[in-house]
């Protein structure tokens, strides 16, 4: 800074500003400063980086000159804020809308389109501001949870707008945590050119003379997975108006590889639709069926409901098998009866194994091929084998049935397929139908043509819907490079990420529950995706940015998407049916027939030929493989800036806020490395750094990476949380490769983890046996003769419950460890996040957490999921010893939190032996304080807690009143299944339940006691007597293993 | 040697100055000492500390500390229940000691209660910081609120809130009772007239009338009767704050007994730290006398005894009961995270104190000043142990986390340390820190009995 003396000129400045805001008073104040912005001079100092008054502060300042530096200070702050704010009004309804009740919460029917498919959701929705997704119980991919058995009269309707709703669907985290990106306060918010913020108009300015009169020649649309029919026509409209211009669809994480596998054996990229309600026996060749795709609800529905051993038919328990082969241990590998850590090459060669055992020609693999069958025990296939021929459950009507992951390569897929046909599984536990997603190519080898047409220079527009190349295209094609040559760049984004920062224009995306648009589910049901919030932003949908490029700039999403219904549409009266769509959240008969196919053996076997010709010889050397996977919270980034997810703890790691890389402990143990410690992992000329992280089940010499993580241009909750792993990844081996260094580091890297042993330390937390001895002693098995505490007496009287008394079940045989009922929870509870520290610290907030515990060897092992919620102990630890009466007994069984009552002195969490009571060591609830789009995501019915307080699940006590209102109003007692706890709506398998044990009749009462022989209390030996119990969790291994 | 002393009476050269006289003059007529800036100069930079911390605690959040779940107590808790424990030395000497006419307890009580005093000061300060909430403390007080909501009797945190608020009430009362006719006597000795005045004023009135001692030795024999259960009520009722609780390693009915004997240990042990370096400082070998040091170090390997035995026993009965979560637990400190901890307590409050057997040692002051610290070291490992190893493994292992001490928590309890010791040297600098009358009353029987 310089000392010399200032130039009168600039000195006056301020003074000057000063003296003219001085010389108005009054109502023409804020005109008169925008007269004051106008002026030149004013521009000018605007536009200077250091206004000539700075200099000034160095001298003496007086109190005067501090005034007038203050009045102009607040004249400038009030430039600031510009924008212009959303009409408000204070004005109550003069005529209330007829359905808008203040304080109930109204449903509307849409659906999510996530990899590559539609999920059914229902949203609640308060005074017009979504809060809270359900499933949507109508919609094959999230099967309804919930009371949908019983009563299903009266006011239990799953119906949008209509009273209260007590059937859901299931739904998983991500639809979960959707409504929370909605609110995100670093959502792109405004139409950027370059970095500077311009306007849609701007946009449409600069397109049309790019577009007139070229035939689209250079025009490149780059979108994600396609699965709505409208931006399909639409684009198809768009490459008939441009016939030059091209659609290429790319997600990081998609199917392309089933598609291809589908296209050796049939001729055609069709789809296989699973059906688990008649497979007796399923073999999974990495395959994470139960928890991940967009499959998966439906799965694990299915799948477990086959496991299911209803109190019914206790005497002849049957139960479906699962073989599961998997490179990296997920929650479907650790639920399998029989399990498999196989490196990823060797998932082939058992492939080809069982076809060949399975009589199919074949050749057997040598025992001289590469890598023959290592690690696969002979009594092993032997017994799959059998078991895939001849492991039928009483009835008859099931067959067996073989799923194939998407990493694996295109002939495991094709593989597969031939042997569900050989095993007749076709049309029994396998259909085909044409893919979900409009174009089903190979998106690996889509995107390497179109960066390649963009290097040459062929790509003159390059429109990007969706999607964020930049940060997760393969990094062998350099697609960032590539992008630099094309002369105009539009990205259209709910973040301004790391592909916006290197486009022209970023234009925002509306979200989900912003804009109008519809998607097909996996078997082609369509939902017609409804808004239910104006864009709270400048957002825009993806129909809209197409339209605009196709000359119709004028229209909405909804003219648009009403538009090509109205043109599909026959038959009855268009506007009842396309209310009735709207209201149900599916369209009738819209699901996809299925395909007859005729299985091209030659064209497998000849691709087995090359396959083996390529693998001969190779993949022997010691180096290591990798395995690249979605993350199962953020999946491919596009999550990473929701704190719910990324504080979700991840299945088996436990890790949040971070990937790490998973080691085998035999890897580990050889390269000395131990957790948190970081490794350089290099691979395609390119290193990552990253923790190690020892899972056990992960196969020795294979190093697990997830993607997703390492944003650069995201918000504040993404950018720089873990390690981004795409530069390791290629086009080529997207999924895994050899030939990977991992070299141990001195440096570590702290990992924020909420579980930390996974032992049971021979205590009987998670009970179970199998099936076998339930079959031995159906009615007391040998594996439940445990567990009963003396009953002790007491000086109390026992509570007496006239009304109801609320209780719950969870079925651990159920429970597939998929995370949903968390993150329902979080957001049905308004449970804060509270960051990777505060993590690190163990003072994670969520109110059920899934606990798992490892059993059998260590290097491949199986996990019991456990959720754990309050047990709501009938002889709660923690209300006697709470000084001042904040948790007390209800007179219904619940153990209540009173939060204005406590005092935090944390008496009650030291009490509590399930130790799920939450404090707010911190004030947590700051950020919902700090930004006001995040009050708009709460929960109404929910107390938002204050530092200080200890907090705990309250069963839904909030769910439990509103039920308890309408039965009143109504003159009559709650039905059962009427209160379905956030946990429970979300839950896909039903392995929650809840309900009045007061009712003899209730689901929940014949889950527990004398009705179900598997019920048992956890730590019931304390005498707590919790009335959340457990049943055991039930395996079907093979007894010939 | 300083430049004071040359004319006063010193132990070695006792002249002809009264008890009186040589007690008072260490208040009224010599100067303050230089050491004595310097250590209360310390302490009150850890009292400064301590509020920093204290602020800060409150403007953030018990977050800042290494609390979790599930260790949800903390350092807080560890070091209320050490100066409440410290705190015991007091009563002990002043009640049940002057119950049990042991005379010998005249030359140390005064400050002893003074420490009881400070200590509990101290302890009292965190179970209020620990809330949450601390501004709703007053939930805790039975006060007729018009909400109808009374505290939760059934919870040890209350009965802890009326133990620690009578014994620190009690406590209050008996020292100051102790103290009216010493105020008297240095009310007429001073010779400036605020210093009069102040003294005058706390005297109350006492002009040593016959009557007056009188009614003040039946008073004080009753104080003295109502402070002796409060011994052994108040660290019982601390510990049943964890005897209640069903977490293993808290769930032990020895806990009152065993409790009591530790409090009685570390008061012992925080009473000779206190004591032999004030006897030299203050030139008082002749009224605090080895003989006296001897006695306590006999307390005080008795009281470690006890202590040993509870140990020994919580270790026995975690076996015999045959309950695997108790037993685990006994692993879990023996083998687990905090081991070294746990060996160190073994140390410190079993094996060291044995060498208290040996008349050399408990006649040396200056190995005897050692020993006491490695007691009060032990101590509060003790109370580290039981409050933190037990709560961090408890019944779930998928809810097992560790507790690690953040800065804050490590200045709260230096802080906590800074005050008493401020308030100590405040003491000892303002009040006689021996009974001066009750010195007088010895010295006049063990004369006429002579």
């Amino acid at each position: 800074m310089t000392n010399e003396p200032m130039a009168p000129r600039e000195g006056n400045e301020l003074v000057a500003l000063a003296r003219r805001l001085h010389g108005h008073r009054g109502r023409r104040y804020w005109r008169s400063l925008e007269e004051l912005a106008d002026s030149p001079q004013f521009h000018d100092y605007l536009q200077r980086e250091f206004p000539g008054q700075a200099a000034s502060l160095l001298g003496d300042v007086s109190r005067r000159r501090f005034l007038q530096l203050m009045a102009a200070s607040l004249a400038l702050a009030g430039l600031n804020g510009c924008r212009r704010q959303p009409a408000e009004s204070i004005v109550p309804y003069v005529r209330q809308p007829e359905p808008l009740v203040p304080g109930e919460p109204r449903y509307y029917a849409t659906a999510m389109p996530h990899d590559g498919a539609a999920m059914g959701l229902l949203v609640e929705s308060h005074m017009a501001r979504p809060t809270k997704v359900e499933g949507n119980p109508q919609h094959p991919a999230s099967p309804a949870t919930g009371a949908s058995n019983s009563s299903g009269q009266g006011d239990s309707t799953a119906a949008t707008g209509g009273g209260r709703v007590s059937e859901f669907g299931a739904s998983n985290t991500f639809a979960q945590a959707a409504v929370l990106a909605l609110y995100d306060p670093d959502r792109s918010q405004a139409i950027r050119r370059g970095r500077r913020i311009s306007t849609w108009d701007a946009f449409l300015t600069d397109l049309q003379p790019r577009l007139q009169g070229r035939d689209g020649r250079g025009l490149r649309i780059l979108t994600e997975t396609v699965t709505s029919p409208t931006l399909a026509a639409q684009l198809q409209a768009l490459t008939e108006k441009h016939p030059r211009a091209k659609w290429v669809p790319f997600d990081p994480v998609n199917h392309s590889h089933a598609r291809e596998g589908a296209r050796l054996a049939f001729g055609r990229p069709l789809q296989a639709i699973y059906d688990f309600r008649r497979a007796d026996i399923v073999l999974s060749l990495d395959d994470d069926f139960l928890t991940s795709g967009s499959g998966a609800l439906r799965h694990a529905r299915q799948f477990t409901e086959r496991r299911r051993v209803a109190a019914a038919d206790v005497n002849r328990p049957e139960m479906n098998r699962l073989y599961a082969v998997e490179t990296t241990p997920t929650p479907t590998g650790m639920k399998a009866d029989h399990r498999l850590a196989l490196d990823p090459t060797a998932v082939v060669q058992l492939a080809i194994a069982v076809a060949a055992r399975l009589g199919m020609n074949v050749p057997e693999p040598s025992d001289s091929s590469a890598g023959a069958l290592d690690g696969v025990p002979p009594s092993w296939l032997d017994a799959l084998v059998d078991d895939l021929q001849n492991y039928r459950l009483s009835g008859g009507e099931g067959g067996a049935l073989v799923v194939a992951g998407r990493w694996q390569p295109p002939i495991v897929h094709a593989l597969a397929h031939a042997i569900n046909e050989q095993l007749g599984s076709v049309g029994v536990t396998v259909r085909y139908t044409q893919a979900a997603e409009a174009q089903p190519v190979d998106q690996f080898a889509a995107l390497a043509q179109l960066v390649e047409e963009m290097r040459d220079g062929d790509v003159e527009m390059l429109v990007m819907l969706g999607g964020n190349p930049v940060f997760n295209a393969p990094a062998d094609l350099k697609f960032t490079e590539a992008l630099e040559k094309v002369p105009c760049r539009v990205h259209l984004s709910s973040e301004y990420d790391e592909t916006s920062n290197r486009c022209h224009w970023h234009l925002p995306r509306a979200h989900l529950f912003e804009s109008w648009s519809d998607a097909r589910a996996e078997d082609g049901t369509v939902s017609i995706i409804q808004p239910l919030i104006e864009p709270l932003y400048d957002g825009r949908g993806d129909h809209e940015a197409v339209a605009s490029l196709l000359g119709e700039a004028n229209k909405t999403s909804k003219e648009i998407v009403e538009a090509h219904w109205r043109n599909q549409h026959q038959g009855d009266e268009f506007n009842a049916w396309w209310r009735r769509t709207l209201h149900d959240g599916v369209m009738t008969e819209s699901a996809r027939p299925a395909e007859n196919t005729e299985l091209d053996f030659g064209a497998i076997r000849e691709a087995l030929d090359s396959w083996r010709s390529s693998h001969d010889g190779a993949g022997d050397d010691a180096s290591m493989q990798i395995v690249f996977r979605p993350d199962p919270t953020i999946w491919d980034g596009r999550f990473a800036n929701n704190g719910w997810l990324q504080e979700l703890p991840k299945p088996l790691s436990k890790l949040t806020w971070d990937n790490a890389a998973l080691l085998s402990p035999n890897t580990a143990e050889r390269l000395g490395l131990e957790n948190e410690q970081v490794v350089l992992v290099r691979h395609a000329d390119a290193e990552v750094e990253l923790p190690a992280w020892i899972l056990p089940g992960q196969p020795d010499n294979v190093v697990t990476v997830h993607l997703g993580y390492g944003r650069t241009h995201a918000g504040r909750i993404a950018t720089g949380a873990g390690s981004n792993v795409y530069p390791l990844r290629t086009s080529q081996s997207p999924w895994f490769a050899a030939g990977v260094e991992v070299r141990k580091t001195p440096k570590r890297r702290a990992l924020a983890c909420t579980q930390h042993h996974h032992l049971m330390e021979g205590r009987r937390l998670v009970v179970g046996g199998t099936l076998e001895q339930l079959r031995a002693s159906p009615s007391h098995p040998e594996f439940m003769e445990v567990l009963h505490g003396e009953p002790e007496e007491s000086f109390y009287p026992p509570h007496e419950y006239d009304g109801y008394k609320w209780g719950m079940a969870i079925d651990l045989s159920a429970c597939v460890g998929c995370n949903g009922c968390v993150v329902a929870c979080q957001a049905e509870n308004n449970i804060p996040v509270v960051g990777k520290e505060e993590v690190a610290r163990g003072r994670e907030m969520h109110w059920i957490r899934v606990d798992q515990y490892f059993s059998g060897e260590r290097d491949n092992p199986t996990a019991e999921f456990q959720p754990l919620p309050c047990m709501h102990c009938e002889l709660a630890p923690c209300e006697p010893v709470c000084p001042v009466a904040a948790t007390s007994h209800s007179s219904e069984g619940l153990n209540e939190m009173t939060y204005n009552r406590c005092v935090g002195t944390r008496y009650c969490a030291n009490n509590c032996p399930y130790k799920v009571r939450r404090f707010n060591y911190l004030d947590y609830s700051s950020d919902i304080q700090q930004h006001p789009s995040l009050h708009l995501l709460q929960n109404p019915d929910v107390t938002v807690r204050s530092r200080g307080v200890m907090e705990k699940c309250t069963y839904c006590v909030q769910r439990i009143s509103a039920a308890r209102i309408a039965a009143e109003k109504q003159d009559r007692s709650i039905r059962d299944g009427e209160v379905v706890t956030a946990c429970q709506a979300a839950c896909p398998t039903r392995a929650i339940e809840f309900g009045d044990l007061n009712d003899p009749n209730s689901r929940v009462t014949r889950l527990k006691g004398e009705h179900n022989p598997l019920d048992y209390a956890l730590l019931g030996e304390l005498n707590t007597r919790p009335r959340t119990t457990y049943s055991a969790a039930l395996r079907n291994p093979n007894p010939k293993l | 040697m300083s430049s004071h002393s040359a004319e006063l009476p010193t132990s070695e050269n006792p002249g002809d100055a009264t008890v009186g006289d040589r007690i008072s003059s260490i208040v009224l007529s010599r100067g303050t000492p230089l050491w004595w800036f310097a250590g209360f100069g310390l302490s009150f930079l850890l009292v400064m500390l301590l509020l920093a911390s204290v602020g800060y605690l409150f403007a953030r959040g018990i977050g800042i500390w290494g609390n979790n779940i599930p260790v949800g107590w903390g350092f807080a808790i560890v070091n209320f229940v050490w100066w409440v424990g410290i705190g015991h030395a007091g009563t002990l000497i002043s009640a049940v000691l002057l119950l049990c006419r042991q005379h010998w307890r005249t030359s140390i009580n005064r400050f002893a209660e003074a420490m009881t005093l400070f200590a509990v000061a101290c302890a009292g300060l965190f179970p209020l910081i620990h809330l949450g909430r601390p501004h709703y403390f007053y939930f805790m007080i039975p006060y007729p609120a018009t909400t109808g909501m009374w505290p939760q009797f059934r919870s040890p945190l209350m009965w802890d809130f009326f133990a620690i608020g009578t014994y620190a009430l009690v406590s209050l009362l008996f020292w100051y009772v102790g103290l009216i006719p010493d105020l008297a006597s240095m009310r007429d000795r001073s010779r400036k007239r605020f210093v009069q005045v102040v003294y005058g004023f706390f005297a109350m009135g006492w002009r040593g009338s016959a009557r007056h001692w009188r009614r003040y030795e039946q008073a004080y024999l009753l104080l003295g009767g109502l402070a002796t259960p409060l011994v052994v009520s108040v660290h019982s009722v601390v510990s049943l704050d964890f005897a209640v609780g069903i977490i293993p390693g808290w769930h032990t009915t020895v806990f009152p007994p065993y409790f009591v004997a530790g409090a009685v240990f570390s008061g012992f042990a925080m009473v000779l730290t206190l004591a032999i370096p004030l006897r030299s400082l203050f030139r008082l070998r002749d009224y605090v006398t080895d003989d006296h040091l001897d006695n306590m170090a006999k307390v005080m390997l008795t009281a470690g005894l006890i202590v040993a035995y509870g140990y020994v026993m919580e270790i026995f009965m975690a076996w015999y009961s045959g309950d695997e979560f108790e037993w685990a637990m006994i692993l879990n400190r023996m083998f687990g995270e905090y081991r070294a901890w746990y060996a160190a307590l073994w140390i410190c409050n079993i094996f060291v104190p044995q060498l208290l057997w040996f008349r050399a040692v408990r006649r040396s002051p200056a190995v005897l000043f050692v020993l006491a610290l490695v007691i009060n070291v032990g101590m509060w490992l003790e109370r580290f142990i039981i409050v933190i190893v037990s709560l961090h493994h408890d019944f779930l292992p998928s809810s097992w986390g560790s507790f690690t001490p953040t800065f804050w928590d490590w200045a709260t309890f230096a802080g906590t340390i800074g005050l008493f010791l401020a308030l100590l040297f405040l003491f000892v600098r303002l009040l006689p820190m021996i009974s001066i009358f009750e010195m007088q009353e010895q010295l006049d029987r063990e004369a006429n009995h002579a």
